[in-house]
């Protein structure tokens, strides 16, 4: 069991980020460093200031987009690249489009890093895929076993069925989903049938890119402000979690909000935020499908980041695993619903 | 259930009013006899007796889940409620029923005195059969606490649009003493009952806070100003030659302040007087902390009872010779209600609250600064010609309290609060200096803004030195005006005191945590005004 300590080992955790020495680059860094890997585009773990950028090839639009002009290399899942005899390959993760779990091996020690990602195949981000390794460094954002989601049909016929009372009576629809990743999702689980879609900027943009980048999702009318609101009378409005109740909400006369996300699980989420619908829909994995993804790795170590995590650490080692906690600076919508809320209405 | 549960996600999911009322109401027209009247019991604080205890309750849910129970019980306190906790945690259930919410209550009661494998399979199997919001509100049903969002005076008003009464009689035969077992639907709402009639109190009526300077309320004669006690507002009746105390709470307070019997010797039956319960000793006020011991007994030991006795400091008068009065004008009932006691001896446990005279509003002001001297907590405005109304009611009756003593403290610890504010850090202890130590003395969890809620809790998230369970500790860093209504020795806290209604009056970003306020500045106040 101390194997291990004969070398040293092929992940370190540091100050700026998860870090292969051997290799000399960092795995989502949150602070400027010269190599950087990264799992997906969320602002959280795709940050500015990296000398050099490795990520999937669907990931890389929205990269660019959104860190400007940076100096990326760009990889297909499972293709291969080694640096320093250290093997480097993206697997799907399933969080959002081009979302990777990133596999370092190095004679027979095998990390992945699993960045954020969720088990059920949303049909529109390349499908979770376990990956064997030795460690396995997972999120757990959801990590307690209040957290359990629902088939996303199960979800969308909520969505359609509130939806369609809503334009019967001439009332818009209007659900919070973050602008990359959730509110492409809920775009694909609509009945296109019942009204028309319009979309806030911050949506649209990222839908522009995904749409550039063949991805399919249904037509959408962008808002401006010049769109005569009142010929959309019971249309679907999906809009940045921050713009809820804000005065570009109000511009709809008569609407009904929803917010899609895993924490509308919580009562008291639900009602802290006033809304008049909550959907249990989340791009991170539950407790049921943490506990599957962990096992399909079939790794002894595991180290928990961002979430519940020293209570899924306690469990994790109570069922046999060598598990630790990592101390990370990713946000995604971790223990703080509102906060991230707020932060990824961009 | 399916019905109620219904009713209660719709009454959930919205934060307007009339809405609530439209749920209520639509579900009160349709539900049977039986479920209207637990329906009314539940969302007036009537609870069915608690056939399980919360204990079971975990054990089970964690078995059933098949967790760990110190994995339930962490997560207990991020969900924030039992309830809902063990709603969630269970598995999908695999069976469903039909059965409403009266079957399920009397189901519950019928294991009451069963063995433990029997309420087991019992709750087990409730848990498999209902799902969802069913599920929730059937923990609820164990558990307690209806807090849905609609106060009893909205049930009211969808009862009485549901059945065509008048929705001031309606509150007033909800008052009281019954529960779903003593009566049934019509007994209640419809039919003429002299029983229950007898204990039955009034709504009371509630005044609003003054905010700022009482000029706008026109001419000082038109007012009647009164010391604003700091006890417990209760309303005593005497009728059919019994007495019954009630709290404003709802709450039947007879067996904890058995001196109340005798005001039955000096008084006449069909008499009901609102008033303050308070601690009294060598002709004046007790603190409200002798008062709360008495509080906290249903039955009160000799001792005690000679320790603290407590007086009714009467305002008003409701009933006077078997006829509801509160249609006269206020000043009438004082007239009366001062004459009703001109007779009674001085050791009686009944006073009338004195009148404050006063010639303008200056005058006022000046008396009001004296409060604290006089055990008072400021004043009250009463207009000369205001009716008993029924609930809390602007215009007519006000408030006028003292500004509350403050003090600068530093944060040290931070819980998350539960239910609706379970995600977030809202409840603080708090320090002062004592050299370069810091003492704890006061809790608070009110008076910040939701956004300064979320901005310290990111805060206490990343600064987190070490946990105890939901508990944080964290550098001392932030300072916080505390505001409270008063202060006592208190043996039981390190620092030696004990506050009434602290609460965050502001954030003090401006401060630094030596800038803090110490235990000396805190025993100073001890001496001034406690």
């Amino acid at each position: 069991m101390f194997l291990g300590m004969a070398s040293d080992p092929l992940i370190t955790f540091t100050d700026r980020g998860i870090y292969c020495p051997r290799a000399a680059l960092y795995v989502d860094p949150w602070k400027p460093v010269t190599r950087a890997l990264i799992t997906h585009g969320h602002a959280d773990h795709a940050r500015a200031g990296h000398a050099r950028y490795m990520c999937t090839t669907s990931a890389a639009p929205v990269m660019r987009h959104r860190l400007g002009s940076i100096t990326l290399d760009t990889i297909d899942y499972g293709q291969t690249v080694a640096v320093n005899g250290v093997e480097i390959s993206f697997h799907p993760a399933g969080h959002v489009i081009g979302s990777a779990q990133i596999r370092l091996a190095y004679k027979g020690e095998i990390w992945v890093v699993s960045g954020d990602y969720k088990t059920e195949d949303d049909g529109i981000s390349e499908a979770f895929e376990p990956v064997r390794c030795t460690h396995f460094i997972s999120e757990c954002t959801f990590g307690l076993p209040i957290f359990k989601w629902e088939p996303q049909t199960v979800i969308a016929e909520q969505i359609n069925t509130w939806w369609h009372k809503n334009a019967q009576a001439g009332v818009s629809s209007i659900i919070g989903a973050y602008s990359l990743g959730k509110a492409q999702r809920i775009l694909s689980m609509l009945d296109t049938d019942i009204s028309p879609i319009l979309t806030h900027g911050a949506i649209e943009a990222s839908n522009e890119i995904l749409r550039a980048q063949g991805v399919q999702l249904p037509p959408t009318t962008l808002v401006t402000p010049d769109l005569d609101r009142k010929a959309y009378k019971g249309a679907m409005i999906l809009a940045p979690p921050a713009a809820l109740g804000s005065n570009w909400a109000r511009g709809f006369a008569k609407h009904s909000s929803g917010f899609a996300s895993g924490w509308m699980r919580l009562r008291g989420v639900r009602r802290r935020r006033a809304l008049d619908q909550g959907f249990i829909i989340s791009d991170h994995v539950d407790w049921n499908g943490l506990l599957d993804a962990i096992s399909a790795t079939n790794a002894e170590n595991i180290y928990v980041t961002h979430g519940y995590t020293d209570i899924f650490a306690r469990h994790l080692n109570s069922i046999g695993y060598n598990a630790a906690i990592v101390e990370t600076a990713f946000e995604g919508d971790s223990e703080e619903p509102d906060a991230a809320v707020e932060s990824d209405a961009s | 259930m399916r019905d109620f549960a219904t009713v209660f996600q719709a009454l959930d999911e919205t934060t307007k009013t009339s809405r609530k009322v439209d749920a209520i109401a639509q579900y009160f027209e349709t539900a049977d006899d039986a479920d209207r009247l637990w329906t009314i019991a539940l969302f007036s604080g009537r609870r069915p007796k608690r056939a399980v205890t919360t204990t079971q309750l975990r054990t089970w849910a964690a078995e059933t889940a098949g967790i760990d129970l110190w994995l339930f019980e962490e997560c207990y306190p991020i969900v924030g409620d039992l309830a809902e906790t063990i709603g969630l945690i269970l598995p999908v259930n695999s069976q469903h029923s039909n059965k409403g919410l009266t079957h399920w209550i009397d189901a519950l009661a019928s294991f009451k005195d069963a063995d433990e494998t029997a309420k087991k399979d019992f709750v087990l199997n409730a848990w498999d059969t209902l799902g969802g919001t069913e599920r929730f509100l059937f923990n609820k049903l164990i558990t307690g606490g209806f807090r849905v969002g609609v106060s009893q005076k909205l049930m009211t008003r969808a009862l009485a649009r549901a059945t065509g009464k008048d929705e001031a009689e309606l509150a007033h035969r909800l008052m009281g003493n019954w529960t779903p077992q003593s009566t049934d639907f019509h007994t209640l709402i419809e039919a003429d009952d002299p029983e229950s009639a007898l204990s039955r109190p009034y709504p009371f009526y509630l005044a609003h806070g003054l905010d700022g300077a009482p000029d706008d309320l026109g001419a000082v004669e038109d007012w009647h100003p009164e010391w604003k006690w700091d006890g417990i507002r209760g309303q005593v009746i005497l009728r059919g030659g019994t007495h019954f105390v009630w709290s404003r709470g709802e709450e039947l307070m007879t067996d904890r302040f058995p001196e109340f019997m005798r005001l039955l010797d000096y008084l006449p039956s069909g008499t009901v007087l609102d008033g303050e319960i308070l601690g009294w000793k060598d002709a004046q006020p007790l603190p409200f902390a002798d008062l709360q011991k008495r509080i906290g007994r249903k039955t009160t030991p000799a001792k005690l009872l000679r320790d603290t006795p407590v007086i009714l400091y009467a305002y008003d008068l409701l009933e006077w010779e078997g006829e509801d009065i509160r249609n006269h004008p206020f000043l009438e009932r004082r007239a009366l209600l001062d004459t009703t006691l001109r007779d009674v001896p001085s050791d009686a446990p009944i006073k009338l609250s004195p009148q404050i005279k006063a010639k303008t509003w200056e005058d006022l002001a000046q008396t009001r600064a004296e409060a604290r001297a006089h055990h008072a907590e400021g004043l009250m405005l009463k207009r000369s010609d205001s009716l008993y109304l029924a609930g809390r009611k602007k215009g007519d009756w006000w408030k006028w309290k003292l500004d509350p003593l403050t003090i600068d403290a530093v944060m040290i610890y931070a819980q998350s609060g539960h239910g609706r504010r379970a995600t977030l850090f809202t409840d603080y202890t708090f320090a002062v200096w004592q050299g370069n130590d810091l003492i704890p003395f006061t809790k608070a969890y009110s008076g910040l803004t939701d956004a300064e809620f979320r901005q310290i809790t990111a805060w206490v998230r990343k600064n987190t030195l070490q946990r105890f369970g939901p508990v944080r500790r964290i550098p001392p860093e932030h300072v916080f005006e505390i505001a409270f209504e008063g202060i006592q020795r208190s043996t039981r806290h390190k620092s030696g005191v004990a506050l009434r209604f602290p609460r965050m009056l502001r954030w003090r970003q401006d401060k630094a945590a030596q800038d803090a306020n110490s235990l000396d500045d805190l025993k100073e106040m001890l001496r001034l005004y406690g």
